[in-house]
């Protein structure tokens, strides 16, 4: 589940929030370090089995009374014994602080995308590569914390042995592991940010060469452009592969550095002591420390690796917490006003981002209770833009929208949302029933509300040939357009708010399809306090009110008969789809 | 060990060299283990002189050298075999054609010929030359020990085996669980990525909130479920640590009392402590590899599913694809006539035929509407005549000839196709157009004006040569429409323009530009256009309907035609075609 991170990190903040995160959590502290306790006595019991080994034979060469030996015998058993049952402790340990430190960090960083994106939507490229980025923090635990600890703990435990039998021999090991432990992982760390910053851009070109070909088949073979294309895939193939080669080298260069550390300075860990002049077994208790308390070092070179995409994946992380929500929340939100709600819009002005043109300019607008408006207008023209604004998804830059006389800023947004709310633009069906993926819009619903939404969403014939407890968004084939739009059409009707946003009902349906479900629409929202976005006209002589939107801007607005008496986009689109009606 | 994957390697030389220096020189450094271990007793015990220290740090320079070499040459395998299988995939891709490619979940196509082969890096350059080592190394270790002490070799040769049967065995016991547990695991973080995708369905319906509890919950339970697995799964790295572990004591103390009585000497007492351990690692290591092997495995499985399961789909499913014959016959100059005779189209794996006995002529010049509800065989009829999707029973002739003995490519530079989602492709807005080989950049600006495209395309960071796709560069439904449009436009000389509801998704004032270009481009050819909407039907001057694979009306499209061609944007439709 994990993935190499492709971005270049920064250098690591030190005490960042990666490392506060398990130990935020009740009782994550201590698992954390139970943890890291095991791994480090399972190393301990490493280093000091083959410690006593090495000293029970040079000892026993020396022939002494067979009690001289009884304490390393038993010490080698007992370290013998004890480090798999504390490896054990480690692994399980390690896994259940990682695992609840992963489940954490989704819970964070749901909440932090809970309240409405700045941007609109995210790509789900995006999206799946956030929780891709959480698995990070489980690496982190397990592959770089947990590991670096033993380590630190093992050559730590080395060296002091070394200081106590002959101090020129100790500081000849720890040089050594300085070199691999430290030098070492930084070395790789910092490969990995380079090449990745290098990689990145192949694998993407890659990608986008391979999406082409198998997206764009058909345009591909149409007009005989596959070779092409073909070639342009192998090209970036060719190009990854090589910068793949030269990383390749310089990570085998960078173990292979690990093993002469370690060879060499068991070598001069020997000579140390043979110039020191100090006896057998303390030299074979010496050099053989000194290997094996590389064994748990060596691997950090390896985590050093992972640790740069995981710093780079933990920094995205918070750059995601930290971003602003798009609404801000008041401080003192004042209640929602009670009774039916007649909203208005003044002056209302929306930019989607700083310095790009305003998506709405100036729009104004009364929804009187009971009221139906309308929006049309070309695509652009600012008409989802609107509904976002009234459900609370979009930040206001200027003029008013006023509920009942409150300007709506001032209360909470989800309290707005639940009650301005319906069907809004890219509805989304779960990996869950076809029950439960209407039930999320009225989970107190029974089944004749169910079926009512349904049946005024034209939706009957495919529900009772799919099933209700069909399973759908597997594969996103199962629902096509038309079917999806129908779906969140009935999740709206069932939700029943009191403003009901509409945006678009009829797209993607077939021409009697959508006209019949517009008919019904319209029957069914008689009295109720309605905004339907549409590029379809006809029936629009039922709506109190129809606003035609253009760049941002009210171009016309009126009746049916109003607009259709004066020249103008609306006259022309109805003269349009008159004309090519059948 | 993954048999298609090691017969590939084998087979690509360039694979083959690469993988045999990898796996050479990982056993090479294990064996140069042997030689320090020998080197290392002799000075500790000091039958060897000091000076023995060079020759020792010319081991491990050795060693390191091989390391490098290793990783060099197993990173070379990678790419190597990466490449190799990518092309193989790609090739394959091209070849299943659109009609098949589009039954596929095409992003995991995508995934997998992109970074989904990346997970074999792990099992080529970490996993098999562990398998090597494994093989070779505890073998020289036995032997070296039992030429240095019998009893030693003894005990190290009958623990040396509970390893991997241990390993197997708890394993076994474990595997499928563990799996179940690691599937479960994906899914959560499946339905995470769900969850996360569908918040602004969430947020619209007031139920964001609620969701935080359901993650906890879920995640909890995973949680608990999973360390249960684990509890048991870990019990196999107890086992393998404490063999490993016990033997090593089991080797030490008898040494340590027989050197006590004098029966052994201090260099092969230090020699046996030395290599005893080495005997274990490779077999253990080839085991911590294991499941980042497995990963690489899997994506091997699926290249290979689809590079040879669906030869054998291929030949199961009526023959959906002979491509047409390379030097096969022509069709006649001229605008041809096209003529269904009793067709029927059947994709695999679906009971209903998408064409159902469809038999229909199309007179050069007409102009034919294909109406009907989606899914009613309309697409289908399109990739027909572009040779997509070939005929379970009857005959395409165009022009008289039969289309299955056609030479596809040439006969492809004869249409001109717009499909229902065209694809704009990572490159810029002239090659998009042109994207056939030589077309001249006049030809492109052409096209691209005939098509009102011109004007948004001028507006565009750096008009033609502007890359679609990235940022700032963003189109419109109604633009990418255009786009494709100009494609068509590109081909002049085409005869038979096939359309694919190319007005879906747009709004009322794109749908009247697209409808004016597409009535200028089929001037003077025959043009089969899907359509929904009632404008874009006002174009032809044939109405077919279809319906469940079969033809059920076919009437002149009088009714359709506006009284009088209306402001003039909606298309010269009046002029009756050039029958």
């Amino acid at each position: 589940m994990t993935t190499p991170a492709e971005t270049p990190a920064p250098p690591a903040a030190p005490g960042g929030g990666p490392a506060r995160r398990p130990s935020g959590r009740p009782g994550g502290r201590r698992r954390l370090l139970a943890a890291a306790a095991a791994g480090a006595a399972a190393e301990l019991a490493g280093l000091g089995l083959i410690g006593a080994a090495a000293w029970l034979i040079t000892r026993a060469a020396e022939q002494p009374p067979l009690a001289a030996l009884s304490v390393a015998i038993v010490g080698v058993r007992a370290f013998a014994t004890t480090r798999g049952v504390f490896r054990y402790g480690e692994r399980l340990a390690g896994h259940d602080v990682a695992l609840r430190a992963q489940a954490g960090t989704r819970e964070d960083l749901y909440r932090a995308l809970a309240p409405a994106a700045p941007h609109g939507h995210r790509g789900a490229d995006l999206l799946s590569r956030m929780v891709d980025d959480t698995d990070a923090v489980q690496d982190l635990l397990v592959r770089c914390l947990l590991p670096a600890t033993a380590a630190a703990v093992t050559a730590v435990a080395a060296v002091t042995l070394a200081a106590f039998l002959l101090p020129a021999a100790a500081l000849v090991l720890l040089a050594g592991l300085l070199v691999a432990g430290v030098l070492l992982p930084a070395t790789t760390a910092g490969l990995a940010r380079r090449w990745s910053a290098r990689l990145a851009p192949a694998r993407a070109d890659l990608a986008a060469r391979v999406a082409d070909l198998v997206h764009g088949s058909a345009d591909l073979a149409a007009y005989g452009a596959g070779e092409q294309a073909l070639a342009a895939a192998a090209a970036a193939d060719g190009q990854l592969a090589a910068l793949e080669r030269r990383r390749s080298r310089a990570g085998a260069t960078a173990l292979a550095a690990g093993t002469l550390a370690q060879g060499l300075t068991a070598a001069a860990v020997v000579l140390a002591a043979q110039t020191a002049g100090a006896g057998q077994v303390v030299t074979a208790v010496l050099a053989l420390t000194a290997l094996v308390a590389f064994e748990p070092v060596l691997p950090l070179a390896a985590a050093g690796e992972r640790f740069a995409g995981v710093t780079a994946a933990l920094r995205r992380l918070r750059e995601v917490r930290a971003t602003p929500p798009a609404v801000a929340a008041p401080a003192r939100p004042v209640p929602m006003p009670g009774g039916p709600l007649a909203i208005e819009v003044r002056d209302l002005v929306v930019r989607h981002a700083p310095g790009r043109a305003p998506a709405l300019d100036g729009v104004s607008l009364r929804l009187a209770p009971g009221r139906r408006v309308a929006v049309v207008g070309p695509s652009g023209a600012g008409k989802s833009t609107l509904l976002a604004a009234l459900m609370r998804t979009v930040e206001i830059e200027s003029g008013h929208i006023l509920v009942n006389g409150v300007d709506v800023t001032a209360i909470a947004p989800e309290e707005v949302r639940a009650r301005i709310t319906g069907l809004t633009q890219d509805p989304y069906v779960f990996r869950a029933s076809l029950r439960d993926n209407l039930r999320l819009a009225g989970p107190q619903a029974g089944e004749e509300d169910l079926a009512a939404a349904v049946r005024r969403a034209r939706l009957s014939a495919w529900v009772a040939a799919t099933g209700w407890e069909a399973t759908l968004g597997e594969d996103g084939r199962t629902v096509s357009g038309g079917q999806l739009q129908r779906l969140a059409l009935a999740r709206a009707l069932l939700y029943d708010p009191e403003v009901l946003l509409l945006d678009e009902p009829a797209e993607s349906l077939d021409e009697p399809t959508a006209d019949a479900l517009l008919a019904d629409l319209l029957d069914a929202t008689h009295g109720r306090t309605t905004v339907l976005v549409t590029h379809r006209l006809r029936g629009l002589e039922r709506v109190d009110e129809i606003v035609v939107l253009s760049g941002g801007r009210v171009a016309q607005r009126g009746t049916h008969q109003d607009l259709l008496a004066v020249p103008g986009y609306y006259r022309d689109l109805w003269e349009a789809e008159a004309l090519t009606a059948r | 060990m993954h048999q298609a994957l090691v017969r590939l390697a084998r087979t690509e030389p360039a694979v083959r060299r690469h993988l045999l220096a990898c796996l050479v020189a990982a056993v090479l450094a294990g064996l140069a283990v042997l030689v320090q271990a020998e080197l290392l007793s002799g000075v500790l015990s000091g039958a060897l002189a000091i000076t023995a220290l060079v020759p020792l740090a010319a081991v491990v320079a050795a060693r390191a050298l091989l390391a490098r070499l290793q990783g060099a040459a197993g990173g070379r395998t990678a790419t190597a075999l990466k490449s190799v299988l990518r092309h193989r995939l790609l090739a394959r891709l091209g070849g299943l054609g659109p009609a098949r490619l589009a039954d596929r979940r095409s992003g995991e196509l995508v995934t997998l010929a992109g970074r989904g082969l990346d997970a074999l890096d792990a099992y080529i350059t970490g996993y098999l030359p562990a398998v090597a080592v494994a093989a070779v190394v505890p073998v020289a270790v036995l032997v070296r020990l039992a030429v240095a002490d019998l009893a030693t070799a003894v005990i190290v040769l009958v623990t040396l085996p509970l390893i991997p049967v241990f390993g197997a065995l708890v394993g076994r016991h474990t595997r499928e669980v563990t799996e179940g547990q690691w599937r479960a695991l994906s899914r959560l973080g499946g339905h995470f990525l769900d969850v996360v995708r569908g918040l602004p369905t969430l947020r619209a319906f007031g139920r964001a909130g609620h969701q935080v509890t359901v993650i906890r919950e879920v995640a909890d339970a995973h949680r608990s479920a999973t360390m249960r697995t684990l509890r048991v799964a870990f019990l196999s790295s107890l086992v393998l640590e404490l063999v490993a572990s016990l033997s090593l004591a089991l080797v030490a103390v008898p040494v340590g009392l027989r050197l006590l009585s004098g029966s052994l000497d201090l260099r092969t007492a230090l020699l046996v402590l030395l290599l005893a351990p080495e005997a274990y690692i490779p077999l253990r290591a080839v085991g911590t590899r294991f499941h980042a092997a497995m990963e690489g495995v899997a994506a091997a499985d699926e290249a290979f599913a689809v590079l040879e399961g669906d030869a054998e789909a291929d030949r199961d499913a009526a023959p959906p694809r002979p491509a047409g014959i390379p030097d096969g016959p022509g069709v006649p100059a001229g605008v041809p006539e096209i003529r269904l005779e009793d067709v029927t189209v059947r994709y695999p794996g679906r009971a209903e035929p998408a064409l159902d006995g469809v038999s229909l002529v199309i007179a050069p010049g007409e102009r034919v509407a294909l109406v009907g509800e989606s899914g009613a065989g309309k697409s289908t009829l399109l990739h027909l005549l572009l040779g997509f999707v070939t005929p379970e029973s009857g005959r395409v002739l165009a022009g008289g000839v039969d289309l299955a003995t056609l030479d596809l490519d040439r006969w492809r530079r004869r249409l001109a196709f717009v499909p229902q989602r065209p694809h704009l492709f990572t490159a810029t807005v002239a090659d998009n157009i042109a994207l056939g080989p030589d077309t001249g950049e006049e030809r492109v600006r052409a096209a691209a004006a005939a098509a009102g495209a011109a004007e948004f395309v001028a507006e565009l960071p750096q008009g033609y040569r502007t890359v679609v796709g990235e940022r700032g560069a963003d189109l419109s439904a109604g633009q990418r429409q255009r786009l494709a449009l100009a494609r068509a436009f590109c081909r002049p000389e085409a005869d038979l323009l096939l359309l694919d509801e190319p007005t879906a998704r747009l709004d009322g004032r794109s749908e009247a530009a697209v409808i004016a270009a597409t009535g200028a481009l089929a001037a003077g050819r025959t043009a089969l256009i899907v359509a929904h909407r009632p404008a874009m039907i006002g174009l032809a001057d044939r109405v077919v309907r279809v319906h469940a694979g079969r033809i059920v009306a076919d009437r002149p499209a009088t009714g359709a035609a506006p009284p009088d061609g209306g402001d003039g944007q909606a298309a010269p439709i009046t002029s009756g075609g050039t029958r």
